[in-house]
């Protein structure tokens, strides 16, 4: 069969089973019986049959496992065994052992039921774990229990049952009458191993009297390292200390037992072996106070190992940290390029990059080295062909130079144009990891042109962001082809640019296409500063427009029509068609339909006609040049940029008093009982809708008044009309009237009886008594309008603090839910084990990020 | 013979049955098993009307805002 159509092996996990391991099984797969308590001998060699012995692993340089013949590091260590003198509860399965004791005879060992039960019982058991599952079938155990509790009297050899507790933390009481261990365990022998369903216990890979240790397995040393301190000391693990004191105590049973000691001493002896093995494997057991360091502090156990925030789980697997990454406050930069990422010097002197030393190279990175980890570009570590790493300090620096190679790797500091991902959390879509290049600058934040703000969803407000630099030429690779920032441009929801212009930038470029001139001479200063060259594109003449400048950017022979925002006002406005011939701006203003996020199709044909490379380029000039184009022009919202003419106030103020008289009409009609209701309505509930309508429209005419009034030319007006930020509402409520405070769709009714604030006659339903602001803020708002503006203020700000990680969730288990789901080759998408979830991708095998807004523009597609 | 849904909403679209034939081709082009398709479960209401058995499979003809309709299938189910 051809190799490349075979279908490819895989097999499925169908169950897994945990298990108990047996004495015999602990003996089998030990590498030694540890005897002694010591650790080192005099010359602080392991000591043969002791807690360090080398058959259980090395965790010394140098030394061999005796068991397996490797170094460190390559062995994994083995399990060891020692003999305990007596036999000892494991304290993990004491509940266990209780229910046992109780559920089954203490003569006979049959489980306290009648035979054709047990059976009965059994194959219930078995038939609610293949319908139901284990989960079910081992609440049905339970109840099983239950019932053989109360039995006392054994149905097989008709003995009295005695009433056996637990006395925590590991004594087992018959009639008040303590129960040894050994006893214990020959009574869990007894048990037939075809009763030991009823208890969920598969009798094929456990049996009860496992639980009564005699054996203790002795685990490797390599997960009990020890550490050696500065002082030469050796400091061992806690589990070390305590598998000591287990060791100690068992020797000292066994050589009284042999001794023939009195039963006392005996007896001492074997509840102190019960409690540390205890604590050996949970030390934070309720009853028994936990076995300490000289020091004082309780020791880590096994239970504490894993278990907690701290644990192995939630720590070590949960929770794993990464290496060669950065993390620190953000700050803009419009001057370095789209793609790359402003990284401080002190940042890049700690990141490397392993370079692998060829006789080509070994002159270039001989360099790094010589300049060692202080003086950039450096190297801060070199690794032998062997894989041993060594520091370059000061002292070393010299022995490395003479000692580096073809085959050595030289971690050199990071260096411009390497390639770092850098990432924004929450990533909740690709964009929020994107591969940009490093350009290593002065200062201690990471920069980043605002034009890329809109994909990480960030602002300079305080946020932080990471950096990860790949380590392998494979993962370099990758990331370059799949994650720079060019990839991304165009957003794969809606098919429009998401990396686009956007503030300053919007405001620039609309400021110079709509009305800027220039002399020639400044026209050619302006373009060069922002990094163009090619000038060719600028007109023969010693005054040159906006429009002329702007074409300068644009890649020659480019054909665009689009519309301005103009065009929803005026049509027929000269400017409200965008038109682009031959790569030259004819006619049009650059605004946010144009430039900016997810609007507009001009950067979307660019990507489309010249490709990602071009268009990141095109629209980092874009970006600086609108940024310029404010620098050299100026650019501010005075106070003054709020004022109308007189005029325009008086009209205000008489469309204000028109509405405030038709509410009171309204009211007076209520009051008279004259007002219809509105069909399902009460009459109040008509009056209030009247009076919203009435209040609101009359708000709005204050919004056209002040737009018709006010000088079109401030900066304020601009950055409105270009769409740069705010919007006419803001406008109106700064010059006009504030207007009506909601609370959840209604006018503002709670406070005071029959009124919202003192300073209002009782049952007022006049607009100002619920919230009706007639005042803008530039005139200053009334202290009662105040409070409603702050009642209304509160509560949006409560809205958005309880919604955002509630919608955050939702959003989260959704992507969760989707994650691997994918378009097959035949058109329908899949999730991971092929079952089809949707016939036609979004029903209409559209790929968003391939349309242009999440259509196809057949009409183009016609054309070629 | 096709009886009415007896649903008669705005929001229950047009299921039909296959066709034993269509079936096959149905699952030769996707080149699948019943196993893979999407499950209807046999008391829905939206098929009662079909008299539908186990492993029919039922042709559903939705509405869609990207693409005017679009095509479903399911696969009857009992469990």
């Amino acid at each position: 069969m051809d190799e490349e159509y075979e279908t490819p092996i895989f097999k499925k996990v169908s169950s897994i089973e945990f298990n108990f391991l047996s004495p015999t099984m602990i003996k089998k797969m030990a590498a030694a019986k540890v005897v002694t308590p010591e650790l080192y001998d005099k010359e602080g060699y392991p000591v043969d049959g002791g807690l360090m012995d080398i058959r259980l692993g090395v965790i010394d340089p140098g030394l061999k496992c005796k068991t397996c013949g490797s170094k460190l590091k390559e062995c994994p260590g083995h399990f060891g065994y020692i003999e305990l003198a007596r036999p000892i509860i494991h304290i993990k399965f004491i509940h266990l052992i209780v229910t046992l004791l109780q559920s089954t005879c203490r003569e006979c060992g049959r489980a306290l039921m009648a035979q054709a039960s047990i059976t009965k019982h059994i194959n219930h058991l078995e038939m609610i774990r293949k319908k139901k599952g284990l989960i079910e079938s081992f609440d049905y155990t339970k109840k099983i229990i239950s019932n053989l509790r109360s039995t006392n009297k054994c149905p097989h050899c008709k003995r009295r049952q005695q009433k056996i507790k637990l006395e925590k933390p590991s004594s087992i009481l018959e009639n008040e009458k303590r129960i040894s261990p050994i006893e214990i365990r020959t009574r869990l022998e007894k048990i037939r191993d075809e009763d030991l369903a009823l208890f969920g216990i598969n009798p094929t890979s456990f049996r009860p009297e496992w639980s009564i240790l005699t054996v203790l397995p002795i685990p490797p040393v390599t997960m009990r390292p020890s550490i050696t301190l500065e002082s030469g000391e050796r400091s061992e693990d806690d589990l070390t200390h305590k598998l000591g004191d287990i060791v100690r105590i068992n020797q000292r049973l066994f050589e009284n037992i042999n001794a023939g000691a009195p039963e006392i001493i005996i007896e001492d002896l074997w509840d102190l072996l019960q409690y540390h093995i205890t604590t050996y494997f949970d030390n934070d057991i309720a009853q028994l106070p936990p076995a300490r360091h000289r020091s004082g502090q309780p020791l880590k156990t096994l239970t504490e190992r894993i278990k907690s925030k701290e644990g192995r789980i939630r720590h070590n697997l949960a929770g794993k940290r990464t290496n060669f990454s950065s993390r620190t406050v953000i700050s803009p930069d419009p001057m370095i390029k789209i793609n790359e990422v402003g990284i401080p010097k002190e940042i890049a002197m700690k990141l490397t990059i392993p370079e692998r030393v060829t006789t080509w190279n070994i002159d270039y990175l001989k360099e790094f080295v010589k300049r060692g980890a202080d003086k950039y570009p450096g190297c801060n570590y070199i690794i032998r062909p062997d894989g041993k790493k060594k520091k370059i300090t000061d002292e070393t620096k010299e022995a490395a130079l003479e000692e580096i190679q073809p085959g050595y790797i030289v971690e050199r500091q990071l260096m411009n144009g390497d390639i770092a991902i850098f990432n924004r959390q929450p990533s909740l879509h690709r964009m929020s990891m994107m591969c940009h290049r490093v350009r290593v600058l002065p200062h201690k934040t990471f920069r980043l042109n605002p034009a890329v703000c809109a994909p990480y969803n960030a602002d300079f407000d305080g946020d932080e962001m990471n950096i990860h630099i790949p380590q392998t030429e494979e993962a370099r690779a990758e990331a370059e082809i799949l994650m720079q920032v060019q990839t991304q441009l165009i957003s794969p929801r809606y098919g429009l640019a998401i990396i686009s212009c956007n503030q300053d930038a919007i405001s620039g470029n609309y400021i110079l296409t709509k009305h800027m001139k220039f002399k020639r001479e400044e026209a050619v200063s302006l373009l060069l500063s922002i990094g163009e060259t090619d000038l060719s594109a600028l007109p023969n003449k010693d005054i040159v427009t906006g429009k002329d400048v702007f074409s300068c950017i644009l890649p020659k022979g480019f054909e665009f029509h689009g519309q301005s925002r103009l065009y929803k006002k005026d049509p027929k406005d000269p400017d409200a068609i965008v038109k682009i011939d031959n790569g030259k701006l004819v006619c049009g203003i650059m605004d946010s339909d144009n430039l900016g996020e997810g609007s507009g199709l001009l950067l979307r044909n660019l990507v489309k006609h010249y490709g990602a490379d071009a268009t990141v380029e095109i629209l980092g000039k874009m970006y600086r040049l609108g940024a310029k184009i404010l620098l050299k022009r100026g650019f501010s919202t005075p106070i003054s940029d709020m004022d109308i003419p007189q005029k325009a106030k008086d009209e205000i103020e008489e469309v204000l008093q028109k509405a405030e008289n038709t509410v009171n009409e309204l009211i007076k009609q209520y009051k008279e009982g004259e007002l219809e209701a509105f069909p399902g309505r009460t009459k109040l509930e008509t009056l209030e809708f009247k009076i919203l309508e009435v209040l609101n429209k009359a708000r709005n005419e204050t919004g056209v008044i002040v737009l018709n009034s006010q000088d079109l030319t401030s900066d304020t007006r601009i950055m409105v009309d270009s769409g740069a930020r705010g919007n006419t509402l803001n406008l109106a409520q700064m010059s006009g009237c504030v207007g009506q405070q909601a609370l959840r769709g209604q006018r503002i009714n709670k406070g005071y009886f029959q009124r919202t604030l003192s300073c209002f006659k009782r049952n007022d339903l006049g607009p100002a008594a619920h919230g009706f602001i007639r005042n803008s803020f530039k005139k200053g708002l009334k202290p009662y309008e105040f409070f409603f503006m702050s009642m209304t203020g509160r509560d949006s700000l409560m809205d958005t603090a309880l919604r955002t990680p509630k919608s955050g969730y939702l959003y989260r288990r959704l992507a969760n839910a989707l994650q691997d789901l994918k378009v097959e080759y035949d058109g329908t998408v899949r999730e991971a084990s092929g079952h089809i979830i949707q016939f036609e991708y979004g029903e209409d095998n559209i790929d968003v990020s391939k349309s242009e807004g999440g259509k196809l523009n057949v009409a183009r597609i016609l054309k070629g | 013979m096709v009886k009415k849904s007896k649903i008669n909403h705005i929001l229950v679209p047009e299921h039909k049955k296959l066709s034993d034939k269509a079936k096959k081709d149905l699952l030769d082009k996707y080149n699948i098993t019943l196993n893979e398709l999407p499950r209807i479960h046999l008391s829905d209401r939206a098929i009662s009307h079909l008299e539908p058995k186990v492993d029919d499979v039922i042709m559903i003809i939705r509405k869609s805002p990207t693409a005017g309709e679009s095509i479903f299938y399911r696969r009857v189910v009992n469990e």
